[in-house]
């Protein structure tokens, strides 16, 4: 395992030596110690690594993700894995706002909470928050799927496409365009994988499922007085 | 952008180390706000005794012979310390009202009035700023920090925070306000004093003029949230303490920790790292639309009020 020191090498080196990684390299563990909150943090990863950073990090850690697996054993600042493509963020603390927004693939797992925001104009990643998520979560959710085990807040998947929301809690309110839907096997089976895929021990019949309305999708001059 | 800090001891063997801790976490916060800086810190008072922070462009005229000059608006000894720019003045209880009369009348500037609050502000660095006054020697039982980059208004001494809004009571503010030039004209008519084109001093005003009218500072705070368009995360310094709002979109970071020895604000974690503790402290976010408060005084409190 190679082990950074981020206060004593600096974000532009760590993050090169990262980066430099190839598909086939042989180095495939890290460790970054002192991260001290400090700003993006293994961004723009593209190999089959795992980096782990020993507390917590600022905004835009694990930004524009691919492949890597990125743990962060701390809290994690706003904008975390913004526009992830694939491979894995996992934040055992708090997320901070417009976590995994515009993300196209690949899985993000928060243990605690994450704030407003959370998927934001999200486009095919999976968030699973075994907390609660704050207002705003899911805006414009276009694809990919947001789990969330506590509670939602206000106006969860405003102005939605076909994004898929799974709250076990309460949701505070839903936002325009945005309604309850029926739960069917198929909900079942995908909730069950992304929950064993997280690592998260839950019910997948507890969950109820939040989609789009579709009435929103086109301007219509009688829905004017929504938007 | 701006940053912001804040600290609330409550383990009284860290007084001494306050303005140290809090010059550490402000200059972490200047890629925030690089244009000005300033801090706001509660001192302690002396009985019978109330201060006021001024400040000049030309201070070795303005202060030469200030504390002899306002012995008579004052009715009593006045004693002057002066930082650079700045001078507290400590003058009789009671006669605040005469001596700012007066120092408006000398063309001097005055940053704070209170019994136990001080305001140093300047525009540079926060480096420079804490340097010029020596805030890292400071000690107190609480204080706030900001470090602007101006969006709305001129980068001027008076338009850098924190802003005086009552007797003790201070504001630093992140975000922009969008309704402040509505805001200002109203308040004028009020009867409210209004310097500059600066938004936050809007916001102040607006604190002020509700607590004139009888609010608390926690009721104002949470008619702000009716009465103020935009964005902002504020933090307001109290004689006994400090509270916390954000607006109900809360797009402005703020970051929280709490452990037996005080209660931290930063605009980001990284202005929080090198407090004692901090490993095992509480960290939050403080929620939208929601007003907070620690005092040495009450409990602490939160008041949620709908969006």
């Amino acid at each position: 395992m190679q082990t950074i020191d981020l206060s004593k090498v600096g974000l532009r080196e760590t993050n090169k030596m990262l980066q430099d990684q190839s598909a086939d390299t042989n180095q495939t563990s890290w460790e970054i110690v002192n991260p001290r909150g400090s700003h993006a943090i293994a961004c723009g990863l593209d190999a089959p690594i795992e980096v782990t950073i020993k507390g917590s990090t600022g905004y835009y850690c694990a930004g524009m993700n691919q492949q890597a697996t990125v743990n962060i054993h701390g809290s994690a600042g706003p904008g975390t894995g913004e526009n992830i493509m694939s491979g894995k963020i996992v934040i055992e603390g708090d997320a901070s706002q417009y976590l995994g927004a515009t993300g196209q693939g690949g899985l993000i797992v928060v243990k605690g909470n994450a704030s407003s925001r959370c998927g934001i104009s999200m486009k095919g990643v999976n968030i699973v928050v075994q907390g609660n998520i704050g207002h705003m979560s899911a805006f414009m959710g276009q694809s990919g799927n947001l789990v969330v085990c506590g509670d939602a807040g206000d106006a969860l998947g405003d102005s939605c496409y076909e994004a898929r929301f799974f709250v076990r809690g309460k949701v505070k309110s839903l936002g325009a365009d945005c309604i309850k839907k029926e739960m069917r096997e198929e909900h079942i089976t995908l909730l069950r994988n992304l929950l064993d895929e997280a690592g998260i021990d839950a019910d997948p019949n507890e969950f109820s499922r939040y989609g789009s309305a579709r009435q929103l999708y086109n301007f219509h001059v009688d829905n004017a007085g929504a938007y | 952008m701006c940053g912001i800090v804040g600290l609330f001891l409550k383990d009284s063997s860290l007084e001494p180390r306050l303005g140290e801790m809090l010059t550490a976490m402000l200059i972490t916060m200047t890629d925030r706000g690089p244009d000005s800086a300033g801090i706001a810190i509660y001192g302690g008072e002396s009985a019978g005794r109330s201060k006021m922070t001024v400040q000049s462009d030309e201070p070795e005229t303005a202060f030469a012979d200030l504390a002899a000059k306002l012995q008579d608006a004052a009715g009593g000894p006045v004693n002057l310390t002066v930082k650079s720019t700045h001078a507290v003045l400590d003058i009789p209880a009671g006669s605040t009202g005469k001596v700012r009369a007066a120092l408006n009348e000398m063309g001097i500037r005055i940053m704070s009035v209170g019994d136990s609050l001080e305001i140093y502000k300047e525009v540079g660095l926060p480096k420079d700023v804490a340097a010029q006054f020596d805030l890292a020697k400071m000690s107190g039982t609480h204080g706030i920090g900001h470090t602007r980059m101006a969006t709305e208004s001129a980068v001027t001494t008076m338009g850098a925070h924190p802003f005086n809004t009552g007797s003790d009571q201070c504001l630093v503010h992140n975000g922009s306000l969008s309704n402040h030039n509505s805001l200002r004209r109203k308040l004028r008519r009020e009867g409210i004093h209004i310097e500059t084109e600066n938004d936050t001093e809007v916001g102040a005003a607006y604190l002020t003029w509700k607590m004139q009218n009888g609010a608390t500072l926690g009721e104002a705070l949470e008619s702000s949230l009716q009465d103020l368009d935009g964005f902002f995360t504020f933090v307001v310094g109290t004689k006994d303490g400090f509270g916390v709002v954000r607006d109900p979109i809360a797009c402005k970071p703020a970051v929280m920790a709490e452990t037996d020895q005080y209660v931290a604000f930063g605009s980001e974690y990284r202005a929080l790292v090198d407090l004692p503790g901090i490993e095992t402290a509480r960290v939050w976010e403080p929620e939208p639309a929601t007003v907070y408060f620690w005092s040495h005084n009450d409990t602490p409190t939160a008041t949620e009020k709908a969006a």
